[in-house]
């Protein structure tokens, strides 16, 4: 397990050299999509449209803040990941046809996102899921905001980040998925030490 | 009924919601605490020490744990002597809109049908409220539960065969917990209610999440039964966010109501490690206790 301090622009050679276990702390620009924001990219560049934001070399990250707003700017009251499940039908199509680098999240990706990791070069992190106050304080500052119409959560905030972390590498550009290694474990170990002890099957 | 008692108790209530979002339960952030000492790789340590960090930053600061804060569910048990009982519903939900405004919280009610968010988490049903009556007391203690998505996804219930009996209900939560892996934010708080139907068993189960951390069911033989799920659970090795460890549950809570002779139902709600709830108590003079929080007593309510 090895630290890292990583600056957007992320280019390739530095994600790949990233295993899973490794720990970084990004600093830089994260641009926020969840469920409703990855529906509308994968549409937008299905059509061959941009993305409001070119997020080429940045973090992709699923979050939705709360934020307050303060005069004519936002402000993050806390943010934190959300489970990132949910977005593996978009992912594979997002790293692809944007070039981002870095996907943060938590709870996990499935295949289709390790092999765009693989192919494209991009990593999956989490960062520890309901610790939003204290990431409250990496977040410098809300650079844009766009897609409002979708509600505040599902809105893509672009957001200016400072030592964001710690970021597990969970799925790296190599083939390693951290937490299907997990679930492979704790399969092993339930059907051959916890259900025989407990007299279950 | 003074307006100014009303007002008293709307405002108590903005405050218990907002304990609740901003200041994990006592019992919740030891057991974290106990968590951290408990681990050694260093991954997962890192992870609870910035949980831990994080409870610090939100109290100190009086921000919201989550950015999740969850739907707003009030479990009140109300006494058949209590005098302002006509007074509850609507405070409950004035305060929930206000609590929303003020904390503030994230707007998390969606109109299945439209599509609508109200932005101020209230809707058709919303906020949840649970009735419970007491005989032969003049207060009620209302208990709020700010229960967070990622956590519920994993919830689920099913009818199990009599023949399969407490061994398949033991399975059925182990897989449970299984399946969920990190999504729902471990270290969880597993409740588990089992009764004669799936509706029983999920009301039991999701009542369950608003026991404290450590408090044991009042049956012994459940208690025993809670310690072995507890314990074979923390042998699956998840740890925080699946970052490998012991503590994949802060605990395991069960209840029962009798099966059918036909059934054997059984649900399982989990929450994640940030459990937000809070608990006040409105006496028939009009005064609050906030027997979670005890700390806000001291303050003028």
């Amino acid at each position: 397990m090895a630290e890292y301090k990583l600056r957007t622009p992320l280019s390739e050679d530095e994600i790949r050299e990233l295993n899973v276990g490794d720990v970084v702390y990004l600093t830089g620009v994260a641009v926020t999509m969840r469920d409703a924001g990855h529906k509308r990219a994968v549409e937008l560049l299905s059509k061959g449209e941009r993305l409001p934001v070119d997020v080429r070399g940045l973090a992709l990250y699923h979050a939705g803040p709360v934020v307050r707003r303060v005069g004519d700017r936002w402000e993050v009251v806390v943010i934190g990941p959300t489970t990132s499940t949910r977005m593996e039908v978009y992912e594979y199509d997002i790293i692809e046809k944007t070039g981002v680098r870095m996907v943060i999240g938590k709870g996990g990706m499935g295949s289709r996102t390790a092999e765009a990791c693989k192919r494209f070069g991009a990593v999956y992190t989490v960062y520890p899921g309901g610790a939003a106050a204290l990431q409250a304080e990496q977040v410098k500052r809300v650079l844009d905001v766009h897609w409002l119409d979708l509600g505040v959560p599902d809105a893509m905030w672009v957001l200016e980040v400072e030592n964001l972390g710690p970021l597990t590498v969970v799925i790296d550009s190599k083939g390693r998925n951290l937490y299907e290694e997990m679930y492979r474990m704790a399969r092993r170990r339930i059907d051959e030490e916890i259900y025989p002890a407990l007299g279950i099957r | 009924m003074s307006s100014s008692l009303e007002d008293r108790l709307l405002e108590a209530t903005v405050k218990l919601i907002e304990a609740a979002a901003v200041w994990l339960p006592s019992d919740v952030e030891e057991a974290l605490r106990r968590a951290y000492e408990v681990e050694d790789n260093p991954v997962t340590r890192s992870f609870l020490k910035a949980m831990i960090d994080n409870v610090e930053i939100a109290r100190a600061k009086r921000l919201p744990i989550c950015q999740d804060t969850g739907v707003v569910m009030f479990y009140v048990r109300v006494g058949d002597r209590f005098p302002y009982i006509g007074l509850l519903p609507s405070i409950l939900r004035r305060a929930t809109v206000e609590a929303t405004r003020r904390i503030p919280l994230r707007p998390n009610t969606i109109d299945v049908f439209t599509g609508r968010n109200p932005g101020d988490n209230t809707g058709r049903y919303m906020p949840w409220v649970e009735w419970e009556i007491v005989e032969g007391v003049d207060y009620a203690e209302v208990t709020v539960l700010l229960k967070g998505g990622g956590s519920e996804v994993v919830a689920r219930a099913r009818n199990l065969t009599p023949a399969e009996g407490l061994k398949g209900v033991m399975k059925y939560v182990i897989e449970a917990v299984y399946e969920a892996g990190p999504q729902p934010c471990p270290p969880v708080i597993v409740s588990v209610g089992i009764g004669a139907n799936v509706a029983m068993a999920m009301k039991l189960a999701a009542k369950g999440l608003t026991r404290p951390v450590g408090a044991r069911h009042e049956d012994p033989e459940v208690a025993k039964f809670e310690e072995t799920l507890l314990q074979a659970i923390n042998s699956i090795g998840y740890g925080a966010h699946g970052m490998g460890g012991r503590v994949t549950a802060l605990d395991v809570h069960v209840d029962y109501a009798p099966r059918h002779p036909a059934t054997l139902s059984v649900a399982v709600a989990m929450n994640c490690w940030a459990a937000r709830r809070a608990t006040m108590r409105i006496y028939a003079d009009g005064g609050v206790e906030y027997t979670t929080h005890p700390h806000l007593n001291k303050e003028v309510v």
